[in-house]
């Protein structure tokens, strides 16, 4: 079609016709407000401040909990658990899929009831699709004596809160 | 009596604003019955004429007409549905419950966009299966083939978007699990995650999010991808028929 109507001026030579160069002006401006428009796109889909509730939690004064016992907040989705020697925390979120997991007091284990994965009160897998275990979180004791927990700060190793 | 009822439907059809509305005007010859065709939006998608053996059950199922008809049913009965429904933490649930049993009709409509919702999946799955096994998506077909795993798709999606609106515990922890699935393509699953949530996890802007998906973005996709997967059939030469007419005294 733009050989039909190529200008007969133009010569057979390698240069640029008028039209072609419009055409590859136009078409790169195009393709530049796209590619700019992808990246609006992208940055007003992913929200700059979020109103979700605050990772860090307080789960309150330590003596709530009994002697070795496994207390889970399912607001926040954390265990409390009180060993003899102190205290740590537990995310309750199931590493498979994300449901909550549930303590079942008569076994002692934790159990969760989407896929059937099963920990240990230590969150080591026990059976089940999830991958990994129960990742310990980062518990502290404020000012107040009151236990707090950072649900997104896990940490490596079992470390206890002694009281 | 049924003479001078046709004379006023014959008057009428021979009216100017009639015949302003409907160019092709009356008359029983194949060129009339095919300008009605053409010159109307919607049915000049279709094709002008067809085998008479293609329009029968045996042919086709009617799956396809069918899928389309269950859409329309959501189409209305969703429409209606979000006069009484915001989507908001706080009040999904509750007006979910009251269209259960405060608004007038209300369990009625909702429960047929619920069995609607059912059947179209089912029916888009057995128009496919239909399709393949006659080996209708075969050239010069395969595009819109493609079309019709990509309306599979959007119909999937749009079970799926509609299954959080509730916000009752099933949906919640159905759409915790399906974000977490979203979550494990390598390498963007986070981000994808993300952006599908509006957040890190099941909220108030995943609803929202939800939402917008199922009543707008989704269903204005799947009627622009109908209306070419209709069009296309004409286009391919009508409903598929095989190349051998099937045997006398079966047909």
């Amino acid at each position: 079609m733009s050989d039909e109507i190529k200008a007969p001026t133009t010569p057979d030579s390698g240069e640029l016709s008028r039209r072609r160069f419009f055409v590859k002006v136009g078409m790169t401006s195009i393709a530049v407000a796209a590619a700019g428009t992808g990246v609006f796109a992208y940055q007003f889909l992913s929200p700059n401040v979020l109103y979700e509730p605050s990772p860090v939690v307080n789960a309150g004064k330590p003596d709530r909990y009994p002697p070795d016992s496994v207390t889970l907040d399912p607001e926040t989705a954390i265990y409390v658990v009180r060993d003899p020697e102190g205290y740590f925390a537990l995310s309750a979120t199931c590493t498979h899929l994300g449901c909550l997991t549930a303590f079942k007091q008569e076994l002692g284990i934790i159990a969760c009831p989407c896929h059937g994965s099963k920990f240990n009160r230590d969150g080591v897998k026990i059976a089940g699709p999830a991958p990994k275990p129960l990742p310990w979180l980062r518990m502290w004791l404020n000012d107040d004596g009151e236990l707090m927990v950072d649900r997104s700060n896990s940490i490596a190793t079992k470390q206890l809160v002694r009281v | 009596m049924a003479n001078n009822i046709q004379h006023y439907i014959d008057e009428l059809h021979q009216h100017r604003i009639w015949r302003s509305v409907f160019r092709s005007g009356s008359g029983d010859s194949n060129l009339h019955r095919a300008q009605a065709v053409q010159s109307n939006v919607f049915l000049h998608l279709f094709a002008v004429k067809s085998r008479r053996r293609m329009l029968e059950f045996s042919a086709t199922w009617y799956l396809g007409a069918l899928t389309f008809g269950t859409f329309l049913v959501l189409v209305i009965t969703g429409i209606l549905l979000m006069l009484y429904y915001h989507p908001s933490v706080p009040q999904a649930y509750a007006d979910m419950k009251d269209l259960q049993f405060v608004v007038s009709s209300g369990v009625f409509l909702r429960n047929l966009h619920r069995w609607s919702a059912h059947a179209m999946v089912f029916l888009v799955f057995a128009h496919m299966f239909k399709v393949f096994y006659r080996g209708a998506y075969r050239p010069p077909r395969e595009f819109n083939w493609v079309i019709g795993v990509v309306l599979l798709l959007i119909t999937l999606l749009l079970s799926y978007t509609g299954y959080l609106l509730p916000w009752d515990q099933l949906a919640y922890w159905a759409v915790t699990v399906g974000s977490n699935i979203a979550s494990a393509v390598p390498l963007l699953g986070q981000k994808i995650r993300f952006m599908m949530l509006g957040g890190n996890s099941v909220n108030a802007n995943a609803l929202l999010r939800f939402y917008v998906l199922h009543c707008m973005v989704l269903p204005l996709t799947a009627i622009f991808l109908m209306a070419i997967h209709f069009w296309r059939i004409r286009k391919d030469g009508g409903l598929y028929a095989p190349d051998k007419p099937a045997k006398e005294g079966t047909k």
